[in-house]
């Protein structure tokens, strides 16, 4: 067996763990301003109780400031949703164009920390892959995580999505500060461990600015070679 | 004389709501929406308090937390939080914090946390 499987189920189980801890941090900011809000209606009861009247437009101006935190948050729970549901099947059809976009979103706390912006390049038809779901965007989180650091003080990464006859590549350019030294721990064990399950191999060198990973169209075909 | 508060968050929708509620109970609120720009804030203006997030881009809070105290070490820093873990609430009591408050947080309990930190100053 060319993988440990102890190690795969750690990593998933960290990489859920870090993803669920971030949704719940975004959720309660949600609710942090959600509950603001409702401590300034009561505010403005209070005064209307003393004989101020209440201006609708500052109620309107609330109601809107609601409205845009439930949007939100609903948006968060999609992505949560969808994120829950990666771990369904071992294997799937996986629609690459909505399993980046969702790793593009379950990463957008670790981005906006780094104050980096991710910009996608996808092909524009509809990609599909056979494969491990859940692993598949833990890979891409990790992948995409590293290039966060490695993009330097340009603070910008970009993934380009290619196909060719049987494999699809995912290309981490603008990695402007990726150094010898970064690349001494990246890929990792844990990367590693995740490559051998995708049937997929991630191309790092210093001075490309860039890292390719491939991914096999379809890993049942890849593993029986 | 009002107590003189500078408010730290990313989310600028906090901040908004926060001022509004804050200056209605008659505080003189300043805000920043990144740690940099509160530590530039901290060494020219007197504040009474700094009520800071614990996560924000570029800065965590407890280096945040460090070089406000190391610039000024009388200062009381509120740190608000969306999670916390006991760990990271005892480091940052060690490092000087005041209090760490959980988001959402009570604006009665802050107010409060507020008038510590004016009773404090005024020792």
């Amino acid at each position: 067996m060319g993988w440990k499987p102890q190690i795969i189920t750690e990593t998933g189980l960290q990489f859920f763990g870090r993803i669920s801890s971030s949704i719940s941090h975004e959720l309660k900011n949600v609710l942090a301003i959600v509950n603001e809000n409702a401590g300034l209606l009561e505010d403005l009861t209070l005064m209307a109780d003393r004989g101020q009247p209440i201006d609708p437009a500052r109620l309107k101006k609330m109601a809107e400031a609601v409205k845009k935190q439930i949007g939100r948050a609903d948006e968060i729970l999609k992505n949560m949703n969808l994120f829950a549901h990666s771990s369904d099947e071992a294997v799937a059809d996986v629609d690459l164009h909505q399993t980046i976009e969702l790793v593009r979103a379950l990463t957008a706390r670790f981005a906006a920390m780094r104050s980096v912006t991710v910009d996608l390049q996808l092909p524009t038809s509809s990609l599909k892959i056979r494969t491990a779901p859940f692993f598949l965007i833990n890979l891409l989180c990790l992948c995409l995580d590293f290039s966060m650091t490695a993009s330097g003080d340009e603070k910008r990464v970009e993934l380009v999505v290619a196909e060719t006859e049987n494999s699809v590549q995912i290309q981490f350019q603008r990695l402007a500060g990726l150094t010898e030294e970064l690349l001494e721990s990246f890929p990792s064990n844990r990367e590693k461990n995740l490559l051998t399950v995708l049937a997929a191999d991630l191309k790092t060198e210093h001075g490309d600015d860039a890292m390719v990973l491939r991914l096999s169209k379809n890993i049942y075909t890849e593993i029986s070679r | 004389m009002s107590a003189k508060v500078l408010l730290v968050d990313d989310e600028k929708d906090f901040l908004d709501i926060m001022v509004e509620r804050m200056r209605a109970r008659g505080m003189d609120v300043s805000t920043a929406t990144s740690a940099h720009d509160a530590l530039e804030l901290v060494k020219t203006e007197p504040y009474d308090a700094v009520i800071m997030d614990f996560l924000m881009p570029e800065m965590d809070g407890f280096s945040a937390l460090k070089m406000v105290k190391e610039s000024q070490p009388d200062l009381s820093v509120i740190l608000l939080t969306a999670n916390v873990t006991e760990e990271k609430r005892i480091e940052a009591i060690k490092l000087g914090a005041l209090d760490v408050l959980e988001k959402p947080a009570d604006l009665t309990i802050l107010t409060q946390k507020i008038e510590e930190a004016r009773a404090l100053n005024d020792k």
